[in-house]
């Protein structure tokens, strides 16, 4: 399948056929079925390091390949044992108390079908949901929800997908409606103002009028009930991994109150910077434990602001690639290969390291180098879409994830409902 | 004049410069593609007239400087507490982990970080160039050559405005092959890409330390700012080239009061040996090894094609046709990479003229064309920046080494953001600038009739305003 290049028209079809208002009146059919579904993806760009945010303590080879800055459970800054052989970062204790909970699932060696190291290709590969790099305009996340049918738990024609940050990430573009949200520092434009506005784009500019027309929706959706969905404009924040943390929990905790509303998105999107840890990646108490803690106070922003919908509701934390396995010459990492993909959520069956563990010898790394994937990305995004919000495996195969017919979707990573 | 006359004068301030302002269709309306290489053709077109801004090395030690003091006061004042709370045992109890804190809170106040005011200094000056330029093509170019090859001043801040003008604003008009080595022999870049930290395993430092390679800079060379990525080179390439790059660091302030920040070249961290890059072998020749790496990679055809393909993405089209593309890398080959006769070939381009204007304006861009149209001549650098960095383009902070993207679906779903920002923004200007003058006068009716219509009818000037700067074709070029 070719990318798509015909956006405009089609999101001009949507427009005149009145479906992107249609979202506020989804049928329910879902709830009939027990469950209305809602999936977040965070997007961490830039590699996570997954061997530093989860640890396989249990390998014999682990402390020669990291030596002192191997995370241990016996360590300064002890690691969190999730099962006989992996352990979690310290930083991450409500990742922790969820998984304990039955509420997180850990996919280990995991990885995109991308065997490069270029952070940009590599983040087109996973968002854009293809195997091989390219330009792409739209991505996996917005085509599930094209494919879903009104049969399926989420209404496709008007479900609309969510995006978050002032830039819309690649996995949720496409000929869906998409609603953005970006954290406020001005004082916004009056109603009466916007719909003047999108009047004139509707006579003049149909692509800039749906982008608009996005914006006013969630406007719309933030007064339903009387008041603000992102609270009271937050100031500048403070420098550093300070600033990280209160981005991080903003977005993420905004992201989660539109969700849990009953007639707001069901998919939505963010991504993370910051994940680049060439230099002093400091995995107990430096800039990944930072960052690592930062997100995991936007998952539990993510779990307190769904309130009930926490039950209904998948997290997927992503990454392009993984790093190098041994820390290079500036007690970072380089880019590399197989790395964690982190599951949370209430309606996951969680409490289980998947992995399918490669090993830490020199033979059985990548190049060398790398831990190998050995679990495709691709699988696990696959049993969730089908599994949680019931995209069809046909579509799966052809339109999300084209040419992964041969990549079977994993099986029982969500309660059944 | 006639009114197709001021619609490509139009076209050309918008496509090429930084937008109309009062007067300034009026100027080129005769013949606005001689206006565009005129700016070329200014005398140190593209250089900054910036009297009393610090160069990187100066901004880098003040910065440095501070830091060092405020450690300093930092133990004094600590120490000091420790003693009273000595003296006083009953205090004790818990007492020197609030001394510290007393201490570090106070040093922070006696010795404010110098950074962040170099940092606006810098973006005022450069936020005033674009103000203040004629038509703003060389302006713009700075813009995109600084985004190619680009730094975060959320790593490096103290050098975030000087390198732009040290490394980019020099050579902008000048030869690639220049541009590039001044780029990546800049202290900011060698910072900001970890090379100060990569050492050659086999090196006199790498066999004394533990410390090694670091791939990050030579990576990003090849995939960025020359061949592009998934052209022609391995990981072995990348690695080679980074023990090339061994030894290209900065010296550090506090052993040089006089030239910490500098660049230098230290052959104790240098990689020893020949090494084969892209099938070249390159003899051992301290700092020369890498510069003549560099210079091979400015002429390889790919970095041609790669350059011409961004260039053209960015001036003229999100999905430039493939002719275009190959006819400017061409010219980039044929002239050794002039970067001059590269923007002159792309202002002679059928398409610069021809194709209508559906690439969207980056909100920099878009931001600078409504106050350049609002009359604004200069403005507060820590509004302007505020405002660029809730439309997701921080000034001098791009997310990754990539810089910011030039295609529509980035940036398409900042509308409401967008709009925000022109509603603030005309709110501070509507008592004093009257829509209509904006359309008659600045704009000379070049805007459609719809959105005349829309300002007319509006319910005050200032949402006229506000409808006027988001319309399509103040928004598109």
């Amino acid at each position: 399948m070719a990318p798509c290049r015909h956006l405009p028209s089609r999101r001009a079809a949507l427009l005149g056929s009145g479906a992107l208002f249609a979202w506020t009146q989804l049928p329910k059919l879902a709830r009939a079925e027990g469950r209305d579904p809602r999936l977040l993806v965070i997007v961490l760009r830039g590699a996570l390091d997954g061997l530093g945010a989860v640890a396989p303590v249990g390998d014999p080879d682990w402390i020669g390949l990291r030596g002192d800055r191997a995370l241990v459970l016996d360590g300064k800054t002890p690691a969190l044992a999730l099962d006989s052989f992996f352990a979690l970062n310290p930083a991450m204790p409500n990742l922790y108390r969820l998984y304990k909970a039955n509420e997180a699932t850990i996919v280990h060696a995991a990885a995109t079908p991308y065997r490069e190291r270029s952070h940009f290709d590599g983040q087109d590969v996973l968002e854009s949901g293809f195997a091989k790099p390219g330009v792409y305009d739209s991505g996996w996340l917005n085509r599930a929800l094209l494919a879903l049918t009104s049969g399926g738990r989420v209404d496709a024609s008007g479900a609309g997908a969510l995006a978050v940050g002032p830039v819309t990430p690649l996995v949720v573009r496409g000929r869906a409606p998409v609603m953005s949200w970006a954290p406020q520092l001005v004082v916004p434009a009056s109603d009466d103002t916007r719909a003047r506005l999108l009047e004139l784009y509707q006579h003049t500019d149909l692509k800039l009028a749906a982008a608009l027309e996005g914006r006013i929706r969630l406007a719309a959706l933030a007064h339903a009930d009387g008041s603000t969905a992102s609270g009271p404009p937050p100031q500048l924040p403070p420098p550093g991994i300070a600033r990280a943390r209160a981005y991080f929990a903003e977005a993420a905790g905004t992201a989660a109150r539109y969700l849990a509303r009953p007639e707001g998105p069901r998919v939505g999107a963010m991504g993370f910077v910051g994940w680049d840890t060439h230099v002093n990646e400091g995995v107990a108490d430096g800039q990944l434990a930072g960052l690592l803690g930062a997100l995991d106070g936007a998952l539990a922003a993510i779990e307190s602001n769904l309130a009930a919908a926490w039950r209904e509701t998948v997290v997927a934390v992503i990454t392009e690639f993984g790093r190098t396995a041994r820390i290079n010459g500036s007690n970072g990492t380089d880019h590399g290969t197989g790395t964690v993909a982190l599951l949370v959520g209430g309606a996951l069956k969680g409490g289980r390291v998947l992995a399918d563990w490669p090993g830490l010898k020199t033979a059985h790394l990548h190049e060398g180098r790398d831990l190998k994937g050995t679990i495709d990305l691709r699988a696990v995004l696959k049993g969730l879409l089908r599994d949680h919000l019931r995209v069809e495996e046909a579509a799966l195969a052809e339109s999300v994830f084209p040419g992964s017919a041969g990549v079977a979707g994993t099986a029982g990573l969500v309660r059944a409902a | 004049m006639d009114t197709s006359k001021k619609a490509v004068a139009a076209l050309a301030l918008n496509r090429f410069g930084l937008g109309p302002r009062l007067g300034s269709i009026a100027a080129i309306a005769a013949d606005p593609r001689a206006a565009l290489l005129a700016d070329l053709d200014r005398p140190r077109a593209g250089e900054l007239a910036a009297p009393g801004l610090p160069s990187s090395a100066q901004a880098f030690r003040t910065v440095a400087d501070a830091n060092a003091e405020r450690r300093a006061r930092q133990i004094t004042m600590a120490k000091a507490e420790e003693a009273k709370a000595q003296a006083e045992p009953s205090m004790r109890e818990g007492g020197v982990p609030t001394a510290n804190a007393a201490a570090t809170k106070m040093a922070t106040e006696a010795v404010p970080n110098p950074g962040r005011q170099i940092y606006l200094n810098e973006a005022k000056a450069r936020i005033d160039a674009a103000l203040g330029s004629e038509v703003g093509f060389a302006e713009r170019l700075v813009w995109f050559w600084s985004n190619h090859f680009c730094i975060s001043a959320d790593k490096i801040q103290s050098m975030s405005g000087a390198y732009e003008r040290e490394a980019v604003r020099p050579h902008i008009l000048g030869r690639f092959q220049d541009m590039l080595e001044a780029a990546e022999s800049h202290p900011a870049m060698l910072f900001y890409l970890d090379n100060t930290v990569s050492i050659g395993p086999n090196s006199v430092a790498g066999i004394n330390r533990t410390r090694g390679l670091n791939e990050n800079l030579a990576r990003e060379i090849l995939e960025l700012h020359t061949l592009g990525v998934r052209s022609v080179y391995t990981q072995e390439d990348v690695s080679r080239f980074a023990n090339v790059l061994t030894g290209w660091t900065l010296l550090p302030a506090a052993d040089n009061p006089d030239h910490g920040g500098e660049f230098a070249f230290n052959r104790r961290l240098h990689e020893p040996g020949a090494q084969t890059i892209l099938g070249q072998v390159y003899s051992e020749g301290g700092v020369e090894q890498g510069k003549a790496v560099l210079h091979d990679l400015a002429r390889h055809p790919a970095t041609a094609k790669h350059v011409a393909g961004k260039l053209t993405r960015h001036f003229i089209a999100d999905e430039p046709a493939p002719a275009l593309v190959e006819s400017l890398a061409r010219t980039f080959q044929d002239t050794a990479g002039d970067l001059k006769e590269v923007a002159k070939a792309l202002v002679a381009s059928d398409e610069a003229w021809s194709l209508p204007p559906t690439k969207l304006k980056r909100p920099s861009e878009w931001v600078t064309a409504m106050v350049r149209a609002g009359g604004g001549t200069t403005a507060d650098p820590r509004r302007f920046t505020a405002g660029q960095a809730s439309l997701g383009e921080p000034l001098w902070r791009p997310p990754s080494p990539k810089g910011y993207a030039d295609d529509e679906a980035s940036w398409i779903d900042g509308m409401g953001q967008r709009l925000d920002i022109a509603h603030t923004y005309a709110e501070r200007v509507a008592g004093a600038l009257d829509p209509r003058f904006v359309i008659d006068s600045v704009l000379e009716g070049t805007v459609s009739a719809k959105t005349t219509q829309a300002v007319v009818r509006a319910e005050s000037r200032q949402q006229a305003l506000a409808l006027l700067f988001m319309s399509p074709e103040f928004q598109r070029r």
